[in-house]
């Protein structure tokens, strides 16, 4: 089944779209379980909307390297590299088998310092909460998951959070440069300064920095606890958020509780050299192969992709179909109550971008 | 059955006795744990008062009045603490003589400024709870009926490790511009709160226990984890999903299993702290009792809180091994709400019927509830926060006029 999924993959790729001048390659890690489904769905909706892409397929089923560990394969480190910009299916990561986290190993590999995370009420997708739009932007390469941990003595167990000015700075500037360029009016700094007050105070003191050097965009400080209280009661009163590591972590996936889960919320990576833009969704090996997938998570990363390369028509043609098919209802797969298999939505969508075309 | 119980009810009985009950007879029942009283209660007891910040002044007079009208016998010895205004805070001896003397306490929300005037790194709440070790912090998260809000019967406790792990304020520059933040995390209090929660679980007939965490960052190749795994006991879903252990959190969850061994009546399970916050907005009712180390455990309060109408309608209380502290459940002091009238008394007063349960003054604690219940059922005076236009003022006389003895 998941070699009829990659020959699948592979025609698609073939239509290509060569007679537009400025073609761009991309990087694409199909991912596991769910992964090449979702990604072939993609990648036809895509070519349907004649995007300027050339997609590059990578395997990074790990190898074991020089020094005996298993990482990622050199061929798909250069090919992000080469080509910048990457999209990413769920990966799986292999139990028991000494294997690094595939998801941090790319992290590290491409230094993605923030993550991108827009929370946007699906209309026609009823949750308890409408009109969520929220953004969070986590930074993602230090904080809690510095990884630095011992026991002291026995029972006792000290782990380090590391806060740095550099990457503070930088995900802070960040928050405000990604409100500016899509037409957001807020960023709130997410901290807990109260309890560390130097560690977040070091944050804290970055985003305010960053505030005074973008004075166009209203900023506040709010306190962890009030966001997550504020967030369930009233989601609207905030807009862009900024915060360290493990505050991301878990404000991000609220958030998308709120919009009905991670099967619809994109998921951005932003690195230094490039981006890479993936669905956070799990692989879900029990439906896998069987054509029963939401595509969306995938879809709505990539129409982030597309946005990043400045695409923007593109984009707001993709989105626009797809989430015409979500709210009309007639196709939606299994995880939204409907019952349409994952080629049908894809064909849905398909369908909405030739006639918006036409 | 219940004479295979009993030795393991009176067991748990001590081990409760000396955290919560002053008086209940010695018995620990299995479903409710408050009982009404076999006779009235003579003469007076006293409690510490701290009214704290923001709107905490505000809300202990109401309390105060509420206590008058329905004829309470306690008396308050109110001490001031506060890090906003040095100078007008009570040492913080004198307040932990008070509560260590009385046992029992009443208190506002504590500001916390993000500078103290001295360096100091740790907040005047983080060492009230160290010297009185206050281990134990307890948010029973119940809709009221009559609440308009989104989410409906929601009814969980969150237990929350409250003397260490991030708020260990033990913060350091390594060099200029980078900051190292520890989070310490003991074999020791960890055991002792997954052993509060169990012990909580079975005196208030709960089914379920959930240990929250984040033990699935980061791999140490020290073959700590798989020793944990050998040591898991039948009754534990979904521990060795993933192969990746957080060190801290995978002490704080070894622990938690281990104590669940000891509870077989009592469901177990563990969640990732991203997915518990997913799944609790979404689908909260899959929740019973929660346990967390004490980030988590502020997290999970308040978004908790924020479920069944925010920081002005949950109480709280604090345990140590010999007081008891009772607050609002999410802390919050207001502070931009001063002086205006508008602060919602209903956290402080269930807070306050909750102490004179724990003192054996139920008459009074349940009349006192039994009144709250029924202006937010009746749902005539609501604050603004309940999307209403009364003032705390209107809101404490309708609790009064209902108040019936």
């Amino acid at each position: 089944m998941a070699g009829w999924c990659r020959s699948l993959v592979k025609g698609v790729r073939s239509v290509g779209v060569r007679h537009f001048s400025d073609v761009r390659t991309v990087t694409l890690i199909p991912g596991d379980g769910i992964g090449p489904e979702i990604s072939a769905a993609v990648q036809k909706i895509f070519s349907t909307a004649q995007v300027p892409i050339n997609w590059e397929e990578v395997d990074v089923t790990p190898v074991k390297g020089p020094d005996g560990k298993f990482g990622i394969p050199p061929a798909a480190i250069d090919s992000v590299n080469r080509n910048g910009i990457g999209l990413k299916g769920p990966l799986m990561t292999p139990v028991g088998k000494g294997h690094r986290s595939l998801n941090l190993a790319i992290r590290k590999e491409f230094n993605l310092y923030a993550n991108v995370r827009p929370c946007r009420s699906v209309e026609g997708y009823e949750t308890l909460y409408r009109d969520v739009d929220v953004v969070t932007i986590r930074e993602n390469t230090e904080g809690e998951y510095s990884g630095i941990e011992h026991e002291i003595v026995d029972g006792v167990v000290q782990s380090i959070k590391l806060i740095t000015e550099q990457a503070s700075r930088r995900v802070a500037e960040y928050a405000f440069q990604y409100a500016r360029n899509n037409g957001r009016s807020k960023v709130t700094a997410v901290h807990k300064a109260n309890i560390m007050r130097m560690s977040d105070g070091l944050f804290l003191r970055c985003c305010r920095d960053a505030a005074e050097r973008n004075p166009d965009i209203r900023f506040e400080e709010k306190y962890l606890d009030t966001v997550c209280l504020n967030m369930v009661q009233d989601p609207s009163q905030y807009d862009v958020l900024v915060m360290p590591n493990l505050y991301g972590d878990i404000l991000s996936d609220l958030c998308a509780g709120l919009v009905g889960g991670l099967g619809l919320t994109p998921s951005g990576n932003i690195g230094e050299g490039g981006a890479v833009f993936e669905s956070v969704h799990g692989t879900a090996p029990d439906i896998a192969g069987e054509d029963k997938a939401n595509p969306t998570a995938l879809l709505l990363s990539a129409v982030m992709m597309l946005r990043y390369m400045d695409l923007q028509s593109h984009a707001t043609v993709i989105e626009q179909a797809c989430f015409d098919t979500i709210r009309e209802g007639n196709y939606r797969t299994g995880d939204l109550g409907g019952k349409a298999k994952c080629s049908e939505f894809t064909d849905e969508i398909c369908k909405k971008i030739e006639e918006s075309n036409s | 059955m219940a004479s295979r119980l009993s030795p393991y009810l009176s067991k748990v009985g001590c081990v409760l006795s000396g955290v919560q009950c002053r008086s209940l007879h010695g018995i620990a029942p299995l479903t409710s744990a408050v009982q009404s009283p076999v006779t009235k209660p003579e003469g007076r007891t006293t409690a510490t008062l701290i009214p704290g910040d923001g709107v905490g002044p505000e809300l202990c007079q109401v309390v105060m009045d509420v206590f008058k009208s329905a004829g309470v016998p306690m008396d308050f010895e109110e001490r001031h603490l506060t890090e906003l205004y040095a100078r007008r805070s009570d040492s913080l001896e004198e307040v932990v003589a008070s509560i260590k003397r009385n046992g029992v306490c009443l208190k506002g929300i504590l500001a916390t400024p993000d500078h103290s005037s001295d360096g100091e790194l740790k907040t005047l709440n983080m060492k009230l709870r160290d010297e009185l070790d206050l281990y134990a912090n307890v948010v029973h998260v119940k809709s009221l009926p009559g609440l308009n809000v989104r989410h409906k019967n929601v009814n969980m406790v969150v237990i929350r490790e409250q003397t260490e792990g991030e708020y260990s304020a033990l913060e350091h520059e390594s060099v200029t511009g980078v900051v190292e933040c520890l989070k310490i995390m003991t074999r020791e209090k960890c055991r002792r709160i997954a052993k509060f929660a169990f012990d909580y679980a079975t005196k208030y007939g709960r089914k379920k226990v959930t240990a929250v965490h984040k033990a699935n960052i980061m791999k140490l190749g020290d073959g700590l984890f798989l020793r944990q795994c050998e040591e898991v006991n039948r009754n534990i879903i979904n521990v060795c999903k993933g192969n990746i252990m957080k060190l801290g959190d995978g002490l704080f969850l070894r622990q938690c299993e281990e104590v669940s061994a000891m509870y077989p009546n009592i469901e177990f399970n563990n969640m990732i702290i991203d997915n518990c916050t997913m799944q609790m907005v979404s689908n909260p009712h899959q929740f019973d009792v929660l346990v967390l180390p004490n980030l988590y455990g502020n997290i999970v309060d308040n978004l908790a809180s924020g479920l069944v109408g925010g920081a002005g309608v949950v109480a709280g209380e604090s345990y140590s091994g010999n007081a008891v502290v009772f607050e609002p459940g999410a802390r919050h002091t207001f502070s931009e709400a001063v002086g205006k009238n508008l602060a919602n008394p209903t956290a402080m007063l269930l807070a306050s019927a909750n102490l004179l349960n724990h003192v054996n003054l139920q008459y009074h604690g349940n009349m006192i509830k039994a009144a709250v219940d029924r202006v937010i059922r009746t749902g005539k005076v609501r604050t603004k926060d309940m999307g209403g236009h009364a003032t705390t003022h209107h809101y404490s006389q309708a609790v009064m006029e209902n108040l019936k003895y």
